[in-house]
């Protein structure tokens, strides 16, 4: 049994809410007393059915405004997965809670109502899901009951979607025709459509293979802590301690220090207090070093067989997430993994229209849920990867050095350039 | 191993001790507070693995409403012992004689709200910048929402609509004076998940988790254990019943359910048969309102 992270985008118009609440409903997480609540509040509705979307309603400050603020964190499971469900808003002012939430997703579930298709809010959805490089869509053709679960209705759908999908370079695009309110392919394989030939959709949410997602041939480990007891029984003791972020750590790996480049060895690898073997992603560990050497949070102990990029300049696509603009030459910190450094933001090259995919040049600043393609000089050097290869170590975030607020989230774009080829002499 | 795939506990388990270590990395001086039940004693062997052979870099604190069990009481220090690690205990009571605070009246008087001050005071008395608790998202719908680190002003408030964006697994720790950090690395278990790992981790708990004979009271369709903090009228139907505690929180906002289960894998059991949500079942303090937990949160609470 592993765990699935998914996103579901879309309005409560599409039935986001209803989808939810269905999951959460068939799979018998929902019990009795939640189910009262509910009812209760549905009483003065419609007659008869329950609400499902009030499952997901949210906090009183939410309801007297009638807005959602922000991701709320649901939970389900069946025999075969753990379910994490990023719930986030729709509506285009909350890009911000979608990239958010996306962020720590394995997989995006992108809402089109039947009877609309695709629209330019399921644009924007993929925009960014393709920005944050979601291994995983799956499309959901809700509603099918409105338009008499026609099959011609979803082909139009789906080629329509498929042009989207390919322009924005989509990967693994699943396509399942669905009526959330009445539970249509949703836990089982619904008899209204024997056309379909696919899984339900917790079906496919349940074999979805993830576990190929995580890179195990680039070692990244960023150092959180340094454990040193300097105790009478373990005076020399000095195990450094974070999370594998991608790749396998043996004892008698090759490693190199960064960004500081010095070279080392791994003496030994320890695992929830025990000496293991060799230890691999995303386990959290404890490395030793062969040499006494000056590690500290912030460094990255990379595999020497896969190098990581060391710059103190580099392109970034970047979410701005906050109501004061973002305006070049500003001054952040940049924090990637562990390590947090000082940064300016350089020149913005463009903005990105989210709902068109065109490219504003030059722009004098960018405001809340702006896309922005810039370049950032950080105070000292950074190890990182290019978001698009290597997730874990490719994402950073701006943080404003007043406030202290989160105020952007950064994907690195610079590929490692290629080394010059220098024959022997 | 070979196949390089980590089941979901241990998923679970290593995003845990990332966020311990981020708090360890990221502040100076943290505080883990521990209740005695069992989310707490989960934090407090997740700590172990993410710390061990070191010392923790923080202490113990328990915030004491002077209505525990007393089972949770000796059980908590009987662990601080064994673990060697530092404890420390602040006192609701301390705190109502020298703030004069108001305490609730009633049949079942609560102390829940009252605990909020003197976990303020005792953050400042230590300057605490990060406290970290056992809170989990599946719980309530507050906390489905709320932040792993989340900034709280010096009133301890929880705002909303103010939370940063949590990316990745980056956790933003950087704070003004007076605010501090409620960090929660348990955010995504649900109830079944730390009833397995406590399974698969042989991990010790307090008795009263387990079947047990005890006098209750039957108030509104709950079962409360008897005590010297609530009382007692004529009319009130009191009984021996075999419960268990599904929640262990203050006797007199914590009830009891009716069952047999002896063993973990009886628990476990009867939670995957259960049709009753954990706080549902267990805690009569949210019945309040609907938006208690949310209240309580922007009032400081955890």
């Amino acid at each position: 049994m592993d765990i699935l992270r998914f996103l579901t985008a879309g309005s409560v118009d599409d039935g986001k809410s209803t989808l939810i609440g269905r999951l959460l409903y068939d799979s018998k997480s929902i019990m009795v007393d939640q189910l009262e609540a509910i009812e209760r509040s549905t009483k003065n509705k419609e007659e008869g059915r329950v609400d499902l979307a009030l499952l997901t309603d949210g906090l009183r400050a939410e309801r007297e405004q009638g807005i959602t603020i922000d991701v709320a964190y649901k939970y389900f499971s069946t025999p075969k997965r753990k379910f994490i469900i990023a719930d986030t808003p729709g509506h285009i002012q909350y890009t911000r809670n979608m990239v958010t939430g996306a962020s720590n997703s394995d997989l995006a579930i992108i809402l089109i109502d039947a009877r609309h298709g695709v629209v330019e809010q399921t644009r924007r959805h993929s925009i960014i899901v393709s920005l944050l490089n979601l291994p995983h869509v799956v499309v959901a053709i809700n509603k099918m009951d409105l338009v008499d679960f026609s099959q011609d209705k979803y082909n139009d759908i789906v080629i329509d979607y498929s042009q989207v999908a390919a322009s924005l370079g989509l990967k693994n695009v699943t396509y399942i025709p669905i009526s959330a309110l009445n539970g249509d392919n949703i836990v089982e394989k619904s008899t209204a459509m024997p056309w379909y030939e696919g899984g339900s959709l917790l079906n496919v949410l349940e074999t979805v293979e993830v576990h190929e997602d995580i890179n195990l041939t680039e070692g990244r480990f960023p150092v959180q802590y340094v454990i040193r007891p300097q105790t009478e029984e373990l005076p020399d003791y000095r195990g450094y301690a974070g999370k594998i972020i991608s790749g396998i750590y043996r004892k008698g790996d090759k490693v190199v220090v960064q960004p500081a480049g010095i070279e080392s060895t791994i003496s030994a690898v320890e695992v929830g207090g025990q000496e293991v073997e060799e230890a691999f992603a995303p386990q959290s560990a404890v490395l030793h070093l062969a040499d006494d050497i000056d590690v500290s949070r912030g460094d990255v102990i990379v595999k020497q067989d896969a190098p990581v990029q060391v710059a103190q300049e580099f392109e970034v696509v970047l979410c701005w997430m906050s109501n004061t603009p973002l305006v070049p030459r500003n001054k952040y910190m940049l924090q990637i993994n562990s390590r947090n450094v000082r940064c300016v933001v350089k020149e913005l090259e463009y903005k990105l229209n989210v709902n068109t995919l065109e490219k504003e040049l030059s722009p004098v600043s960018a405001g809340l849920n702006d896309v922005v393609k810039a370049t950032i000089k950080t105070a000292s050097p950074i190890a990182f990867d290019t978001y698009k290869n290597l997730r874990a170590n490719g994402g950073a975030i701006l943080i404003d050095e007043t406030s202290l607020v989160t105020v952007g989230a950064c994907m690195i774009t610079t590929e490692p350039q290629e080394k010059p080829f220098w024959p022997e002499i | 191993m070979g196949s390089y795939k980590l089941d979901y506990l241990d998923q679970l388990e290593s995003e845990a001790i990332h966020i311990f270590r981020e708090v360890a990395g990221q502040f100076e001086r943290p505080a883990l507070l521990f209740s005695g039940g069992k989310d707490s004693i989960v934090l407090v062997h997740l700590a172990l693995k993410a710390f061990r052979p070191g010392k923790f870099p923080f202490p113990l604190v328990h915030i004491d409403t002077g209505h525990n069990f007393q089972e949770a009481l000796d059980f908590r220090d009987a662990l601080a012992e064994k673990i060697g690690e530092k404890l420390i205990v602040r006192n609701v009571e301390d705190t109502i004689k020298t703030r004069g605070l108001t305490e609730q009246k009633g049949k079942l008087p609560s102390r829940n709200g009252l605990q909020t001050y003197t976990l303020l005071d005792t953050i400042e008395e230590f300057e605490f910048d990060a406290c970290i608790g056992g809170a989990r998202r599946d719980e309530e719908k507050a906390r489905a929402k709320e932040r792993i680190f989340s900034v709280r002003d010096e009133f301890g408030s929880w705002d909303p609509k103010r939370q940063r964006p949590e990316l990745w697994n980056i956790y933003n720790g950087k704070i003004n004076k007076g605010e501090n950090v409620r960090v929660f690395p348990i955010s995504n278990w649900t109830e079944l998940d730390i009833w397995n790992y406590i399974r698969r981790e042989k991990i010790e708990l307090p008795s009263i988790y387990f079947a047990h004979e005890r006098e209750v009271l039957e108030f509104d369709g709950r079962l409360v254990a008897t005590n010297e903090f609530i009382t007692l009228h004529d009319d009130d139907v009191v009984s021996r019943k075999v419960v268990r505690y599904r929640t262990v929180g203050d006797m007199t906002c914590t009830a009891a359910v009716e069952s047999n289960a002896s063993t973990l894998d009886d628990i476990i059991n009867e939670i995957i048969a259960t049709n009753t949500s954990e706080r549902g079942q267990t805690r009569i303090d949210d019945r309040v309102s609907e938006a208690a937990m949310e209240d309580r949160k922007k009032n400081g609470y955890f």
